[in-house]
């Protein structure tokens, strides 16, 4: 087997992408509670997860839906909440030119935080090679069996989890490992500030737009902010 | 609401996302290239995650609670320091559960 083959690079992806599993399993798992706890039908938690394919959009998703919020606020809002996502596309987007189209779409559909995170290195990085694009389809590919099975695990568990373990506050800890990892400038800590303080009032917005307005106004202070930031390294 | 609207709602979810990521992938060379774009794009994630993490602290059953008492305050405290220090996922959610059991027990 040459270090160039497909099947190479596909495994480099796999093996790269299963320390990340670790944070991803507790999170699908709870993610499978809360949906259920919120209401929707069991089936409806675990299609989510290859439906949608994005962990925080999907807690989004759940609690939206079972303070029953009408449906185009909720594709708004889950559009927002993966908006980020337009950057790693743009980011991987030199790395596949070139790639037949279902490539294209396949790869477009497994591009998450963690597959991104874990192969980005390796494409930005290592040997320009034919087969690069498998390494991406390795860590895209085990996050999203990783995240299917952890989703089910979680609505199976689902009621055997105690409440009283307050289990559900692991969202909110995932947000803020995932927020400070995406903070690099002081402007980018305002932009997260004034969103949190925007949204609690703003929650009582009607359509519950209380989510949308706050990262926009979140947004907005960034990049009023951005110019007391240190010159750009 | 419905199981068809349900799941007419998850299609939609699904299929903005989906495009969202296959935006630069499949059609870069059309897209704009204008530098206001991304000095926008920057600021989501943080502005969006404040916005997820806030109503998780401080509203508990519906209702506001920004009191000291909050056990909930203290421990997201903790994950944030721990989250600065280790820059670890998982690390940060151990931290804060900890933090939540012993703050639980301890404010009742």
């Amino acid at each position: 087997m040459s270090v160039d083959s497909p099947r190479a690079e596909f495994f480099g992806g796999v093996r790269a992408e299963l320390p990340l599993l670790l944070g991803v399993v507790p999170f699908g798992l709870i993610f499978g509670v809360l949906g259920l706890a919120v209401g929707m039908p069991g089936w409806a938690v675990v299609l989510s997860s290859s439906l949608v394919f994005g962990g925080s959009s999907q807690v989004v998703f759940a609690q939206l839906w079972g303070a029953g919020t009408p449906p185009p606020v909720m594709v708004a809002t889950v559009g927002v909440v993966n908006l980020r996502h337009l950057l790693y596309s743009a980011a991987v987007a030199e790395y596949l030119r070139g790639l037949p189209w279902r490539w294209k779409l396949l790869l477009a559909y497994l591009l998450t935080d963690e597959a991104f995170a874990a192969a980005i290195g390796r494409l930005r990085d290592g040997p320009a090679t034919a087969h690069r694009h498998w390494f991406l389809c390795g860590t895209g590919f085990t996050l999203w069996a990783g995240w299917q099975l952890s989703t089910l695990g979680g609505v199976l568990l689902g009621a055997a989890i105690p409440e009283n373990w307050s289990l559900d506050f692991s969202i909110a800890l995932t947000f803020i490992a995932l927020l400070v990892l995406s903070v690099h400038r002081r402007s980018d800590a305002w932009a997260a500030i004034a969103a949190a303080a925007v949204v609690l009032p703003a929650l009582a917005l009607p359509h519950k737009l209380g989510l949308l307005v706050a990262a926009g106004v979140g947004i907005a202070v960034g990049l009023l902010m951005a110019r007391f930031d240190g010159k750009k390294p | 609401m419905s199981t068809t609207a349900l799941l007419l709602t998850m299609a939609a979810c699904g299929l903005v996302t989906f495009l969202i990521r296959l935006s630069f992938i499949a059609f870069g060379h059309h897209l704009p290239d204008d530098p206001r774009i991304s000095a926008v794009l920057r600021y989501v994630p943080p502005a969006i995650l404040g916005a997820l993490i806030a109503p998780e602290i401080f509203m508990i059953g519906g209702s506001l609670n920004a009191a000291p008492d909050n056990p909930r305050l203290w421990a997201a405290l903790v994950a944030l320091l721990v989250a600065r220090l280790t820059r670890s996922v998982l690390a940060t959610i151990a931290a804060g559960m900890a933090a939540l059991w012993v703050l639980q027990g301890w404010l009742g």
